[in-house]
């Protein structure tokens, strides 16, 4: 935090300090409203106009016994005015709704940090179900801390009490009333809000006036309380290229993606899907979109899944599957047919911490090879990788107009951390993009269901219902013209070498290699995929700052590679690459260039930190 | 007024493939690929408008032979792709095509979701009780006790009834054949393409090479007759080489009970087939030698929305242009950014 000592028209009498970025955490019970706070908090925060990143946090167990360690639910946002990427290394400013979400949370706050907690929920039946011997309030065991002490589920009581709710309804009133003083503290507007709470609970209004007073009383308890070290701080905007915006997660910029680029191939899409964590939250947006030529199917299991989604397209639609890793392996067989048959699919892969059940809601990139090689025989597939919420919508868009241009399935790897993040998004204006030219083929007179378009090697999407185009194709290996079942010995070897060909020749409908920062032929290039970009961007960004001969290189392209990528690593001095698996982009960029890359793997389920990326590029640039 | 209009009906050889057929000589298929055929003569198929879609196994090569669109996909899987092609075009007149180890086994569970969603498609099960294609294993409908290469001392596995199954799994229309009864089949085929929904067909299957003859008591002449009964609803239930036997239902035990019809006989204690009544059909599929006949024909209909119109109903189709999509992106809150760097709400 920088303080800036400046007057500000603010709505308190006294001066607030300015910042340059903010981290703030709420951490509560997961029936503490958590989540919307958070997301109420994004809202505002954005319409403050300043850039920011979002981690939402979730325990793992659905509805763990209230007041529990493993009950802990806690949202980080980082905003400040200039570009924002990650949900920052560690907060500035931690909420703590009870002793559970203190004892959690707190080894992440620094000292010194602003530390506010609900005094109300202080109490021996909390302390024991937190498995907390001594009270923290009194142990002196927060002496580093600002520490802030306020009975929220008092004053919260007091605020909603004209509402005539019950004592448990009107408690539950208590995230609305940090919120207020949260926007107080940070000098948000709380209308947006509000409009919300009407909104929401439109059916029940009591609820929503309720909750409105909570956070009129949480504001109204900051702006008149002379608090020791409690000042309020202002973040201006952030320099934000004009247009129109609106924050996204990564699961709705996926889902959005998907449906415009149906409606760009004028198209019907068909997504087909499991419930599995973190993947369900895009079958979820999806399935409020069906005004838009979606049908969504939610199958008996992942391998019906994509099996329906397979039967899609080669109907005419644009099949569309969606699982995590386990359920990812589970398709396998039935991605290996859409290979052979060569029709159109997209499956996009959530990751989440493996192997087997492993960590639901926690982050790892450990798909890569499920990805680029997990199927029995050779099976070449694209695969494509989302770096942000806002950047799945382009990732979604491009992944559907390779599967259709190339008749290929291609698979998306995201994570749940994507999913659930949020981030300003400049919305884009479907009227400039570009249409995905995927026609049917009509034509009876020669027609072969394995010709191929001389440019693409793509074969023609003959569906069924055209006159005078019925044939058959199936799994067992195909004569290279005519479809028909064939054993031949170079017909084999012809159809493996052009399955590969077509593959590999998608890289040449990419655009640039772009540097994420820095130039080629750095010192030190560190070659980044997925939802490490912020992290790894922000510290490349800094060591520049400080002087150092460093680039990052982010791929969006994970199979068939970049082909301008192998002369930017091989002008590199050193090639470090950071990922949270076991060194799996590591092995493939390898093994494609023979090159010395570096690993640098995490797999703690957690996402990178800036500090210790840095720490750790000084130590390879001072190799 | 009566204008005869001469119809150019097509016949079995437009729904001849190119390709040769590679099932063993004397193998129950054969007869099945003729009474489809046959069937879509009759029915009036148009081949553009036909798909058949099959998993893996013997059975499973039949779209190959038929010379409609075809997709000849994964073990066990065909329900679910026939699933994707009726949401995504439920225009199509879909037919799949299993046998008991692709249906019953690997695939018992999409068998199982494709019926209870009613899905409109016809699904013919070749029943052979073994896997052909594999050379010979025991498959789920394998009568206990039968030597095979992966039971060299008789098969444990208790079988399954494809039939209960279905009807379990809420199945709408639900019938059996036999490759050799020939002059039915056709028949039981039409009115399963007739039914709107998951009509599925069990068709006992002769495998010459591995499982030769596990049907014969049913199929021999002279004898087969008293040991199976073609159902017709309405009908009272009468079987037999000499239509001299009858099916009563037996009050105290709950049980259907085989009468002789000699004379004298009170018939009217005989069951009269009711096809849309669902105890009937679960009783009537339940039935097995060698005291009680083997149920043919169409043992229950009683047909439902189907899943596909369901579900397309509930959805918008028309195109979905620019304006509409941007619209879309723009729901909820959304601001602007002026060229000064400024927000406003909006
Ligand atoms: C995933 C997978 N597992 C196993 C097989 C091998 N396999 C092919 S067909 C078959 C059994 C087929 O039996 P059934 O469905 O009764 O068909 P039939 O050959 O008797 O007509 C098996 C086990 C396969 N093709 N794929
Ligand atoms: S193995 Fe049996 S089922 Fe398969 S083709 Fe030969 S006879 Fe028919
Ligand atoms: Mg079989």
């Amino acid at each position: 935090m920088t303080d800036l000592q400046v007057a500000t028209a603010g709505n308190t009498a006294s001066s607030r300090r300015k910042l340059d970025s903010v981290v703030v955490r709420f951490a509560g019970d997961s029936g503490d409203g958590i989540q919307v706070t958070g997301g109420q908090f994004t809202l505002a925060t954005a319409l403050a106009g300043n850039d920011l990143a979002t981690f939402p946090d979730y325990p793992a167990e659905i509805r763990a016994p209230v007041g529990t360690t493993f009950g802990v639910s806690a949202f980080q946002i980082h905003f400040g005015d200039r570009s924002v990427k990650t949900a920052g290394d560690a907060p500035d400013t931690l909420i703590a709704f009870n002793p559970a979400a203190l004892k959690v949370n707190l080894p992440r706050l620094p000292k010194g940090g602003l530390l506010i907690v609900d005094e109300g929920s202080f109490n021996e039946r909390n302390f024991k179900k937190a498995e907390i011997t001594a009270n923290p309030l009194e142990d002196g065991s927060l002496d580093d801390y600002n520490l802030i002490r306020i009975d929220i589920t008092k004053r919260t009581l007091e605020a909603v009490k004209p509402y005539g709710l019950s004592q448990k309804e009107g408690v539950r009133c208590k995230n609305f009333w940090a919120l207020g003083l949260v926007y107080w503290l940070y000098d948000r507007d709380p209308a947006p809000t509000e409009e919300w709470l009407k909104a929401k609970f439109r059916n029940n209004p009591k609820i929503a006036e309720a909750n409105i007073a909570a956070m009129h009383a949480g504001h109204a308890y900051g702006e008149t309380m002379e608090l020791d070290g409690f000042g309020a701080y202002t973040v201006p905007p952030a320099p934000i290229a004009p247009g129109q915006y609106r924050t996204v997660t990564g699961a709705e910029a996926m889902a959005w993606g998907l449906v415009v680029a149906a409606g760009l191939a004028d198209k019907e899409m068909m997504f087909a899907s499991y419930p599995i964590t973190p993947a369900s939250v895009i079958l979820h947006h999806l399935a409020r979109l069906s005004d838009y030529r979606v049908t969504t199917f939610q199958a008996e299991d992942e391998i019906a899944a994509v099996c329906a989604a397979i039967g899609a397209s080669y109907a005419g639609s644009i099949g569309v599957t969606s699982s995590s890793g386990p359920g990812i392996a589970l398709k396998g067989e039935a991605l290996g047919l859409a290979v052979a048959v060569e029709l159109p699919l997209v499956v996009v892969n959530s990751q989440r911490a493996g192997p087997s059940t492993g960590m639901p809601t926690k982050t790892e990139q450990a798909d890569l090879f499920q990805a680029v090689f997990g199927r029995n025989g050779d099976a070449p597939m694209a695969v494509l990788a989302v770096r942000s919420p806002g950047d799945a919508f382009d990732v979604a868009v491009e992944a559907t107009r390779i599967a259709l241009t190339y008749m290929t399935p291609v698979m998306i790897l995201t994570d749940g951390y994507i999913n659930n993040a949020a981030e300003p998004w400049k919305i884009p204006d479907v009227r400039n993009m570009v249409a995905i030219d995927a026609p049917y083929h009509t034509q009876a007179e020669g027609f072969h269901p394995f010709a191929r378009d001389p440019e693409t090697l793509a074969r023609p999407w003959a569906i069924p219902g055209t006159p005078g185009l019925a044939h058959r194709i199936g799994g067992i290996e195909r004569d290279a013209l005519t479809g028909n079942i064939s054993y031949d010995p170079a017909n084999h070897q012809k159809m493996t070498d052009l399955r590969a060909a077509k593959i590999r020749g998608i890289a040449n409908s990419y655009g640039p290699l772009e540097m994420a920062a820095g130039k080629p032929g750095a010192a030190l290039t560190v070659v980044g995929w997925g939802s490490t970009y912020g992290a790894v961007n922000e510290a490349v960004q800094d060591l520049i700052g400080e002087g150092a001969d460093i680039a990052h290189v982010h791929l969006r392209h994970i199979w068939p590679l970049h082909p301008d990528l192998g002369d930017v690593l091989r002008r590199a001095g050193r090639v470090v690459v950071p990922e949270m698996n076991n060194g799996q982009l590591l092995t493939l960029l390898r093994s494609e260039y023979l090159i010395d890359a570096r690993p640098l793997d995490q797999v703690t389920g957690q996402p990178f930190r800036i500090g210790n990326l840095k720490a750790a590029f000084r130590r390879h640039l001072e190799a | 007024m009566n204008i005869a209009t001469p119809v150019m009906k097509r016949t079995i050889k437009d729904f001849t493939s190119d390709q040769e057929v590679r099932w063993c000589p004397g193998c129950g298929d054969y007869a099945i690929l003729k009474a489809v055929q046959k069937t879509l003569v009759d029915i009036d198929a148009d081949p553009d408008r036909t798909v058949f879609v099959s998993g893996i196994g013997c059975a499973a090569r039949f779209p190959y032979y038929v010379s409609t669109y075809g997709f000849h996909t994964i073990h066990g899987r065909a329900p679910a792709f026939a699933t994707g092609i009726k949401l995504s075009n439920p225009e199509l007149d879909v037919w799949l095509i299993t046998g008991d180890g692709d249906a019953l086994s690997i695939g018992g569970n999409h068998l199982v979701h494709v019926l209870r969603r009613n899905v409109d498609m016809q699904i013919l099960l070749f029943n052979n009780e073994i896997y052909g294609l594999t050379k010979g294993q025991y498959s789920p409908t394998t009568q206990k006790g039968t030597r095979t290469p992966s039971s060299p001392q008789g098969s444990v596995d208790a079988p399954l009834s494809a039939t209960l199954l279905a009807l379990g799994a809420g199945a709408r229309f639900v019938a059996r054949g036999i490759d050799r009864l020939q002059k039915d089949l056709p028949g039981i085929l039409a009115r399963a393409h007739a039914h709107k929904g998951a009509s599925f067909v069990e068709i006992y299957q002769n495998c010459i090479i591995y499982n030769d003859g596990v049907f014969e008591g049913l199929t021999e002449k002279g004898i087969g007759e008293d040991h199976r009964i073609l159902l017709e609803h309405g009908k009272p239930m009468i079987f037999g080489r000499n239509r001299d036997k009858g099916l009563v239902l037996n009050h105290d035990r709950l049980a259907l009970e085989v009468v002789d019809l000699g004379e004298g006989a009170d018939t009217g204690r005989l069951l009269v087939h009711d096809e849309t009544n669902k105890t009937m059909a679960s009783m009537l599929a339940a039935m097995e030698g060698p005291d009680m006949p083997v149920a043919l024909g169409v043992l229950y209909c009683n047909p439902d929305a189907s899943y596909e119109q369901e579900v397309t109903a509930r959805e918008n189709h028309d195109r979905v242009d620019a304006d509409r999509l941007n619209a879309m992106l723009r729901q909820g809150r959304c601001w602007t950014v002026g060229e000064d760097g400024t927000g406003s709400g909006g």
